[in-house]
């Protein structure tokens, strides 16, 4: 079972709060603080896209954000519900800048060293992990 | 936390100064704002994001739309950022070679191609 679980509906003013959440989760469990921003940016890209993905396909829903702890990984998993994904992760390699879908992947693959763009039972999967660095005090 | 804007007219060239987080939610601000001065003739513009706590790929987006707006009068598009998090986003995407990236407002006011 996922930490903590967070699920919104795809609207982009929750995308915020993801973020927030996801960073105040990882930063907890030993992740280390340089690379809270990029963690932070690949939470909000990943929600972006899943937001995206709901309004351009025109369902409603919700988008799951699961951040599990593990003993040597953090875990996150941003799920869609936005149908069938229409080949996912297609749109990374080249097309028009503009186009915030390839723009959004091109930041998650840039910044994340450990991600996987997949499937999942209602629509697309991104799973994104980071190392933990052991802490001996955890307050 | 929200998105700020303001402008004002330095010589030939318009400053937006940007403050706050340009994500999914606040992008699309920017974006009225850059077409609007586009379509009020202001084709030289200066975007100053040394006050910009966080860049998205939406916010991206806005960017390059906007120079392609801009390019379109045959004008410009500058940026102002110092900010090594925001600068590794541009890089990452490749966009350090389509937007000039200045240190300063001053800078990017007095350059020219």
């Amino acid at each position: 079972m996922a930490t903590v679980e967070l699920r919104f509906s795809a609207l982009p003013e929750h995308v915020r709060t993801a973020r927030l959440v996801a960073a105040a989760v990882a930063r907890r469990a030993g992740v280390d603080e340089s690379v809270l921003d990029e963690l932070r940016l690949a939470v909000g890209e990943a929600c972006s896209r899943a937001v995206a993905l709901h309004q351009r396909n025109g369902v409603d829903g919700a988008v799951r954000v699961a951040l599990t702890e593990q003993e040597k990984r953090f875990l996150i998993e941003v799920a869609d519900e936005a149908g069938p994904a229409h080949a996912a992760g297609a749109a990374a390699n080249g097309g028009d800048p503009e186009d915030e879908d390839a723009l959004g992947l091109a930041v998650i693959t840039g910044l994340v060293e450990d991600v996987e763009v997949g499937n999942g039972s209602d629509g697309g999967v991104i799973r994104m992990s980071w190392p933990v660095t052991p802490i001996s005090v955890a307050v | 936390m929200d998105l700020s804007l303001s402008t004002r007219t330095v010589g030939d060239r318009t400053v937006v100064e940007v403050g706050g987080e340009i994500d999914v939610y606040t992008a699309p601000k920017l974006r009225e704002q850059l077409v609007e001065l586009v379509n009020d003739g202001n084709y030289h513009l200066v975007v100053d994001m040394e006050g910009v706590d966080f860049l998205d790929s939406t916010g991206l987006g806005v960017l390059v739309g906007g120079l392609k707006r801009v390019r379109a009068h045959e004008g410009s598009l500058r940026l102002v950022c110092n900010q090594e998090r925001i600068l590794k986003i541009f890089r990452i995407t490749g966009l350090t070679k389509v937007f000039p990236i200045h240190n300063s407002v001053d800078e990017a006011v007095a350059a020219t191609d």
